[in-house]
């Protein structure tokens, strides 16, 4: 397969200007002739959606979700990132794309994370004038806040609320497209298959979550924002409907799968408490512009919090890393909270917890500001564990959140399938091997409301007048293969629940491919994850039928992918013999850092399918950087 | 604690549905409500019985998929949570608990506690936005919007469109919702040139599928997110002066104090 990741010649400052004018146009006139497929209405397909619509494409949007507005995004709590400098603290659309390379650990494209950057003023722009109530200061301008890995404030929000209020401006701006009937809905929908005709994908197979109706649908391009994989660890921050299925049908098809062990494992979550629970609660990185996060120095030390006298805290981030204390980034902030942990320095039942103290704040800026800033987080806390976070320190614990890795996409966000684009958390492109936060909303709204409307319109003139029906075989050897699929999953009549099997996968992905990685931990796991498999196709028990609704059925056909998937994120973590961000191998360390190696692994790892039971293969993206010098991370 | 549900099911929209009597054994209060259904429902498929459908997603309070009539409470007895974050903590060993589908005509049953909400969304297609195509925005510090009025606006602007408030009402109206975009957009300066023209789209949508409101308020009781009743007057003046302006509306000095007034009036 050839990687060809058509980054435009020239100073990274003039790409993108430079490409948008050597695409090729699709005349006004043209463009209602095009149907475009947008799987998913998350920030990045509600936004890819509503601007082709207004562009004059004929878009169809499936969402598995009963509303558009309910897609994941939705529970974005902190912020979102953008090079305005209101602050003049010395930011810019260079500094955001240096924080966010260096962020990202060396692992992603020069090229895209800059256009990112560009284009994040231009979101907030966008934004403000949909009405997003974004965060105000008392003269009416809008207000910052500090999110981790970067020293200034370029972090927007709407109270703890960002993703919601940025996702209800792209529903609201879709809800108009669907209103003047430039999009069709399809909610309660689910895509199952990609389906690829000579080499370009046309068109989808869907089941519909009410009637169980099999469809084809046809198009001219496929987009695919379908979300990250994070759930595959079973426990997760992620929504319990997110899965992976969109992306890894298509990688069967053909798309090659990026960077699939690049996973993020956020530091501030509030830490398990019982089998029965269902899913982890973040408690946003904003918080760590006031709170402080500290454990014991001493092991076993039991005392509640407040009788542990000052001298006797380890607040670990400040104390390692100085200079960002403790909004050092995501993936540093989460080892080291494990290592005080395994240290046997951790608080809670279990000694699996951190205290995120705000103790100190509440002193120095007052109760009601404190309030006003985090109140609702405070209350979810306070609902969750029956605590009162403004009287003793939250307890936190790392817990899996996103994921970097996804399908692999060239500078105009196309797969390695032609016609097949893929957008938002669903694709691998700009945060490397660790994201920094509030970047995602950014690239999720880049993506959809000014990338990918300008790149895909250079593919489709070549389409022109190239339509295939949805009666061509390949569409219906598609559909055949999804509803054979489905009764096998009915058939196999076994005797135990899709839940504990996906329990299971994500404990053994927790265990042996999460915040510490080693070979034989990897070996381990491939073998565990492939022998529950089998067990999985034998004796899982999904009962009623295909002609309902039928979540056991849903969640069965996503956690049979996510059995594969975790082969495939173990196949990765176990070749990338280096540490980078969120991947850590225990035998790659530097004085508990991570230790890469450029000389052998400054490359964009994108596997390709090569048939059930045969290792996927390997292809390499080197990343070239040419305004960055390659440096090892320090935030000391 | 163990506890008894009684729990409402129903094979499809055009079936007759019934309460069935199942025991939920052993359930941690630390567990949310639909933690404890999640249970239930492993045991009900180890027995080979089918599980309660129930809509969920996030389980943080903020999708607004969940909900169900908890002892004839949306979201159940706890003020200002959905269903998703209710504790069992709040229960106790012994209660019997009945468990019921939102009821509301314009929210037909699909199954079990499964509705149809489509209703609200097509709300929404009738003018809950600002007319602005990607890449027409200005500069967005060239729109000021003074602190009390974004407040304001984000306050109505949190609804998770769940529909407890409908669920919720005798009369099955969806003013609470309605209002809560209507003050969403209508509040900022940026939703001013479509203001009335908005209220007016939207309310006639919404009186097509929805009860009439008679001031119940047992919406805003039941509200997760806690929105103000006050909204339902706001989008009911702007409304009436819609409907004595005509569409012109905006142009026009309106006939009752600018939103930056009543803000600072309020507070
Ligand atoms: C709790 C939490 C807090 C976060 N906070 C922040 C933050 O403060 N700042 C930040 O930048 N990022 C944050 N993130 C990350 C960010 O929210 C996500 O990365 C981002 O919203 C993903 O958007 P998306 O559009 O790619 O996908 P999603 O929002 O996940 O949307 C996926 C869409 O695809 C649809 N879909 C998926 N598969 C199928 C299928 N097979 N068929 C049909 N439809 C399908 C779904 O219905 C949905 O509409 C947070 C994440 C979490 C979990
Ligand atoms: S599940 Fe999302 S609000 Fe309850």
């Amino acid at each position: 397969m050839e990687l060809n990741a058509r980054i435009p010649a020239g100073p990274i400052a003039e790409k993108w200007a430079k490409a948008r004018f050597d695409y090729k146009l699709v005349n006004p006139a043209n463009k209602r002739k095009f149907d475009i497929i947008v799987v998913g209405a998350g920030l990045a397909g509600a936004s890819a959606a509503a601007t082709l619509g207004e562009l004059g494409y004929n878009v169809k949007c499936f969402v598995f979700h009963d509303s558009p507005r309910r897609a994941h995004s939705i529970a974005a709590q902190g912020g979102i990132n953008a090079a305005k400098n209101y602050q003049n603290d010395g930011d810019s659309i260079r500094r955001l794309f240096y924080d966010t390379v260096k962020g990202g650990d060396y692992r992603s494209r020069e090229a895209n994370v800059y256009r990112l950057a560009e284009l994040s003023v231009n979101i907030i722009d966008q934004a403000v004038a949909q009405g997003v109530p974004l965060a105000r200061e008392y003269a009416g301008l809008l207000e910052n806040r500090s999110f981790g890995g970067v020293q200034v404030s370029r972090t927007f929000y709407a109270r703890g609320q960002t993703g919601q209020q940025l996702l209800l401006g792209a529903f609201q701006a879709l809800e108009r497209q669907i209103a003047l009937r430039r999009v069709q809905m399809f909610n309660r929908y689910e895509m199952l298959d990609l389906v690829v005709v000579d080499g370009q994908a046309k068109g989808i197979i869907t089941r519909s979550l009410l009637t169980g109706a099999i469809e084809a649908h046809a198009a001219d391009a496929v987009v695919l924002g379908t979300g990250g994989y994070a759930n595959v660890f079973y426990l997760s921050t992620n929504a319990k409907a997110s899965n992976a299925t969109a992306i890894w049908r298509a990688y069967r098809r053909g798309a090659a799968f990026a960077n699939p062990c690049y996973t993020q494992i956020h530091p501030t979550c509030i830490p398990q408490s019982g089998d029965y629970q269902s899913k982890l609660t973040l408690m946003s990185e904003s918080l760590r512009n006031d709170g402080r996060i500290w454990v014991p120095k001493n092991q076993g030390d039991n005392r509640v919090a407040d009788q542990i006298p000052e001298s006797e805290r380890d607040y670990y981030l400040e104390r390692k890393y100085p200079s960002y204390g403790n909004l050092a980034p995501r993936d540093i902030a989460s080892r080291a909270a494990k290592e005080v942990c395994d240290e046997g320095r951790g608080v809670g039942s279990g000694g699996r917890g951190v205290y995120l103290d705000f103790a100190d704040a509440i002193d120095r800026l007052g109760r009601p500001l404190i309030e006003e800033r985090y109140g609702n987080l405070f209350e979810m806390y306070a609902d969750i564990t029956a605590e009162n976070p403004y009287q003793s320190p939250m307890r936190i614990y790392p817990a899996p959140h996103y994921t970097m890795g996804g399908l692999w996409v060239d500078y105009n966000l196309m797969s390695t399938v032609p016609g097949l684009y893929v957008i938002g958390e669903a694709n691998f492109s700009d945060h490397g091997a660790n994201r920094l936060g509030a970047s995602a909303l950014m690239q999720g709204l880049a993506d959809g409301y000014f990338v990918l409307p300008t790149t895909i319109g250079d593919y489709l003139v070549t389409q022109m007048g190239k339509k295939v029906p949805t009666d061509r075989p390949e569409f219906k050897a598609a559909q055949q293969a999804v509803e054979e699929r489905i009764n096998r999953l009915i058939g196999a009549k076994g005797t135990r629940t899709v839940d504990s099997f996906h329990r299971e996968l994500g404990s053994i992905t927790w265990n042996y491919c999460g915040m510490a990685r080693s070979a034989e931990g990897l070996r381990k796991a491939i073998t565990e994850i492939r022998q529950l498999r089998d067990q999985y196709w034998r004796e899982v028990r999904v009962l009623g039928s295909d002609e309902e609704p039928n979540q056991s059925l849903e969640k069965a056909g996503r956690v049979a992918d996510f059995f594969e998937l975790a082969e495939l994120m173990c196949t990765d973590a176990l070749h990338r013999n280096e540490s980078a961000g969120g991947h850590f191998r225990v035998e790659y360390q530097a004085d508990g850092e991570a230790k890469r190696n450029d000389a052998d692994y400054a490359y964009v790892a994108a596997w390709e399918f090569q048939g059930d039971g045969e290792p996927p293969r390997l292809n390499k993206e080197p990343l070239e950087y040419e305004n960055l010098h390659l440096a090892t991370r320090s935030y000391k | 604690m163990n506890l008894t549900l009684h729990v409402w099911r129903q094979k499809a929209r055009n079936t007759t549905g019934q309460f069935v009597t199942y025991k939920a054994t052993d359930v941690s209060p630390d567990a949310s409500f639909l933690e404890m259904l999640d249970v239930v429902n492993e045991t009900l498929i180890e027995k080979g019985e089918e599980p309660i459908l129930f809509e969920h997603d996030c389980r943080e309070g903020i999708c607004g998929s969940c909900g169900m009539m908890i002892n004839g409470v949306a979201h159940g007895p706890i003020g200002g949570t959905a269903t998703c974050q209710l504790h069992m903590r709040h229960f106790k060993d012994g209660d019997n608990i009945r468990i019921e589908p939102w009821r509301a005509r314009a929210f037909p049953v699909i199954k079990d506690l499964v509705v149809d909400r489509g209703s609200l969304d097509r709300i929404i297609q009738a003018g809950g936005y600002i007319s602005v195509n990607t890449g027409n925005a200005p500069e967005a510090n060239m729109i000021l919007v003074p602190k009390a009025v974004q407040e304001l606006s984000m306050d109505a602007a949190a609804c998770i469109q769940c529909g407890a408030c409908v669920a919720q009402c005798p009369n099955g109206a969806a003013q609470l919702f309605t209002s809560a975009k209507v003050a969403h957009l209508g509040v900022l300066p940026q939703g001013q040139p479509e203001r009335y023209e908005r209220v007016v789209k939207m309310v006639e949508v919404m009186e097509e599928m929805f009860g009439s409101c008679t001031n119940y308020g047992e919406c805003e009781a039941v509200c997760p997110k806690e929105i103000s009743i006050d909204f339902i007057a706001r989008m009911n003046r702007d409304y009436l002066v819609a409907q004595f302006r005509g569409p012109r509306s905006t142009i026009l000095p309106p006939l009752f104090n600018t939103e930056e007034e009543l803000v600072t009036n309020e507070t």
